[in-house]
């Protein structure tokens, strides 16, 4: 490794840092064995954090960051005078593996500007990751970004090799890629999700391997104009018909080289934690993207409040919920309850009637929860969900974290 | 009152040996005094007789204590044996109450063991050292919380299986050869371990790849607390780059939008569009060069015969001979289809051949590599190649032989015997008739003859259509 080589890496690591759809989970197990190197384990390992608070979990960066492509809200598009670099196939086999057996990471996600054309790129990607799994026995984690533009054969070829495929939607409607970014197509990218869904669930049934751990998408938040109903009626939308297995948000950030059609502003972290919060309600919880949409106003969701609590406001009338009594589905719409204190909540009244006191040693949550909730000896007085200033009572006033 | 002294660290034998004699002995959790100390009162040396009969405990009851010994709490043990007592008299399903004071403290201690395993993992950090024989060791320090170290060395052993490493540690040590693991004493840190270029590289990776504009310090401290970072090389970096996180965005916001210096390279991005193979030659390299979705084949079968030809016919996958030879309809199926083809007056040089899956697929009997079907996924996954192919071709007559290439050709289940003649494929004039192979299959010398006229039947009606 020398100092050209670690030059690139700055370079091509800074250009792939906007890239959030990028976890290392949901891999089936596999080892290298004596031969090979590596193993994965289904849940991925977050082996550092930067000040960012963001995990570092995969050697994240870019086979180059030329590109052909103009998209307006990147900082790699043909037009910006961002230094460029490129690695060779052999390269970036040589780092994944250094900082492997370094236990710095737990694989390797490769994206990439597009150079000489989409087919030509994506065929440079699926060599990295052929070359890492067939010539080094490697078996961590690789995560490819597939260009849509491509053929669909090398796409279908990355599959072979990858644990994850991600294509990046970046912004939620076609209205916004129109405007925003030039040479890409909402109808390509989401035939390819098809297609590449197609692709895995079939391998599944026929017991082959072809991207095991699924794929996933981003979404950029506060480049355009959506509203946070428009970007969920995506996500639903992408979650129900390309079985994705995440959608990513990530908080469109200032960027160096920045283009004059941008808001220029810090990036709205609130906001994308908020979309991440009512994400979770639709996956995990039940709700729909119409009940998240109600809670806050105008198709955008309350910055103040999560969006359980904002929906839990709302609809004061289904509260307060017996947790000695209630079913799962009620059970998981109380703020502050997550679903493992609602599963445990479960299994622990089956041998004893629940009080106050055996609640707050099954969640970490019950001072949101109790204005919502009855206890075998506990029932809030006087109707708390009635009163108006319930909601000032909950927040802990939150605002942008600030630097220091 | 008994007293039990069990061994330093996790003493997962001595304390299960001593839960068998307690409880033989219905000895109540009041009347054990629990200490830690060298050596174990159940050393190696105590006769096995006077263990107490097996215990039976319910599973997740053992993976409790399994975990939970391992922690540094000096109370641990007399925890675990008043939930093993509570369980042995009549509570089986005590775990389930988490609500229990007892189950929720043990199930924190539980919860702080697997973190610590969990930072261990993720955390450790190991340096490449040069052996004077010119082999490469690893050697990692790290200093865990509880005692954890033998509970963390399968994960290790498993993922870098092929590398000699040491892994050393206050509460003990590990090494392994990649044969066989040892478990040795409790370390010092050792005086330096040189980092190399790429622990130089990894330093600079971990710094670009923050964004200052998203600068979040208490987010990274609750994930990765300061007391692991005297052993990471990149924490290093962190005081400088939440400094200047802040002048970084500021200058971002306050920037001009940029004007590109360079010319745009219209030339360029006018040729990414044209990216499709243009030919029939280059669609087949691209196939030569392709992967065969399921391992084994020797090479890609491509098609064969004229550009242009009026029929082309579409058969289901390379078997042993194509395989060998590189070339459609070569084995035992494709001289009966050549046969069947003069019979009906078709000369086979003027038809265009090829499969509908481009790689041989088989399992391995002794010598023989046996034929296996191709999936409807792997069909599938090789339509685009058969629709280019044909592209290029443009015959006025697709003929599909068997199941599969009808699945190919029209993308549905057909029913060849019932539904043989003519049929509209996804825009192709198509004909499906069976494939030689299963001519072959027939058992009875009759049967074949009678199947293999129809077929030449087939083939004449399918040229009476071109």
């Amino acid at each position: 490794m020398d100092d050209a080589l670690i030059e690139k890496l700055g370079i091509l690591a800074d250009a792939a840092k906007y890239d959030a759809s990028c976890a290392s989970s949901g891999a089936k197990p596999r080892r290298g064995g004596k031969e090979g190197l590596g193993s994965t384990t289904g849940a991925g390992i977050c082996h550092a954090y930067t000040p960012d608070g963001r995990c570092v979990s995969l050697l994240k960066i870019l086979l180059t960051n030329h590109c052909l492509f103009d998209c307006v809200y990147c900082i790699n598009r043909r037009s910006s005078n961002v230094r460029r670099a490129r690695f060779t196939v052999e390269e970036v086999v040589t780092l994944t593996l250094g900082f492997y057996k370094r236990n710095c990471i737990e694989g390797l996600f490769l994206s990439s500007g597009i150079i000489r054309s989409p087919d030509h790129t994506m065929e440079q990607m699926m060599l990295v990751a052929r070359t890492l799994r067939r010539d080094h026995g490697f078996a961590g984690y690789i995560h490819l970004k597939t260009i849509p533009e491509a053929s669909p054969w090398l796409i279908e070829q990355a599959g072979l090799w990858a644990d994850r495929l991600s294509i990046n939607l970046e912004l939620p409607t076609d209205h916004s890629l129109k405007a925003f970014a030039p040479e890409k197509n909402g109808g390509t990218i989401k035939a390819v999700m098809g297609q590449v869904n197609e692709r895995i669930v079939e391998a599944k049934e026929e017991r082959r391997r072809f991207s095991p751990a699924g794929q996933s998408t981003q979404l950029i938040v506060g480049a355009d104009d959506a509203t946070d109903r428009s970007v969920l009626e995506t996500s639903g939308t992408l979650y129900q018909r390309y079985g994705l297995r995440r959608v990513y948000y990530s908080a469109f950030s200032p960027i160096p080289e920045a283009s004059s059609v941008l808001p220029v502003k810090p990036p709205p972290l609130q906001r994308e934690n908020r979309l991440y919060q009512a994400d979770w309600l639709l996956r995990y919880y039940g709700f729909t993207v119409e009940e998240i949409a109600s809670g806050g106003e105008d198709g955008m969701l309350d910055l103040g409040i999560d969006p359980k609590l904002a929906w839990a406001l709302k609809n004061r009338e289904r509260f307060p919920v017996d947790v000695n009594s209630a079913d799962r589905e009620m059970l998981l719409r109380v703020p502050g309850l997550g679903a493992r204190a609602v599963d445990k909540i479960l299994s622990a009244r089956r041998h004893t009637r629940l009080r106050l006191e055996d609640l707050g040693r099954l969640s970490t949550g019950l001072r949101r929860a109790r204005p919502f909730l009855i206890a075998a000896d506990y029932h809030p007085a006087g109707g708390l969900t009635d009163r108006l200033d319930l909601r000032q009572r909950l927040v802990t006033p939150s605002s942008q974290l600030s630097l220091f | 009152m008994r007293t039990i002294t069990l061994r330093e660290g996790a003493d997962l034998d001595g304390f299960r040996r001593a839960v068998r004699r307690l409880a033989a002995a219905r000895t109540a959790p009041e009347g054990v005094l629990w200490s830690v100390g060298a050596p174990s009162l159940f050393g190696d040396d105590a006769p096995a007789s006077e263990d107490g009969a097996p215990v039976f405990l319910p599973q997740a009851v053992g993976q409790l204590i399994e975990t939970v010994v391992c922690h540094s709490d000096p109370e641990r043990y007399a925890l675990l044996y008043r939930l093993v007592w509570r369980v042995l008299n009549g509570e089986r399903a005590l775990l389930d109450q988490h609500a229990d004071p007892l189950v929720h403290r043990l199930e924190r201690l539980d919860k702080a063991v697997r973190r610590d395993i969990h930072k261990m993992h993720a955390f450790l950090r190991f340096r490449a050292l040069s052996d004077p024989d010119g082999g490469e060791r690893y050697v990692a320090w790290f200093e865990p919380d509880h005692h954890i170290v033998e509970a963390v060395a399968p994960f290790f052993v498993e993922r870098f299986e092929s590398m000699v490493w040491t892994i050393l540690t206050p509460k003990g040590s590990l090494h392994w050869d990649r044969r066989s693991l040892m478990t040795g004493p409790p370390a010092e840190r050792p005086d330096s371990l040189a980092d190399d270029r790429f622990a130089e590289g990894w330093l600079r990776y971990y710094e670009s790849t923050f964004n200052p504009a998203r600068v979040n310090p208490t987010a990274m401290r609750a994930e990765m607390p300061r007391k692991y970072w005297a052993n990471m090389p990149e924490t290093a970096a962190i005081p400088a780059l939440v400094r200047s996180a802040p002048a970084r965005v500021q200058a971002m916001l306050e920037a001009e939008a940029a004007i590109p210096r360079r010319r745009m390279p219209e030339k360029a991005v006018a040729a990414m569009a044209r990216q499709a193979p243009e030919s029939l030659a280059e669609l087949n390299r691209v196939i030569q060069r392709s992967e065969p979705l399921v391992p084994g084949a020797t090479q890609a079968v491509l098609g064969e015969g004229p550009e242009g030809a009026a029929i082309a016919i579409v058969g289901e996958q390379p078997g042993d001979q194509e395989d060998r030879d590189g070339r459609p309809f070569v084995g035992p199926a494709g001289q009966l289809l050549t046969a069947a083809l003069e019979e009906a007056g078709i000369d086979r040089g003027g038809v265009y051949l090829t499969n509908a899956v481009k790689h041989f697929k088989f399992v391995q009997r002794g010598k023989r590599r046996i034929h296996q079907s191709p999936t409807a996924g792997e069909v599938k996954h090789y339509r685009w190649w058969l629709m280019t192919e044909l592209g290029f071709v443009r015959p006025r007559l697709v003929v599909a032989l068997g199941a599969t290439a009808a699945l190919a050709l029209t993308g549905r289940t057909v029913a060849v015997l019932r539904e043989r003649g003519p049929m509209a494929f996804d825009g192709w004039n198509g004909f499906v008739t069976v494939h030689p192979s299963y001519l072959l299959r027939l058992p009875g010398e009759e049967e074949r003859r009678r199947a293999q006229a129809e077929f030449v039947a087939d083939l004449r009606r399918a040229a009476a259509l071109v």
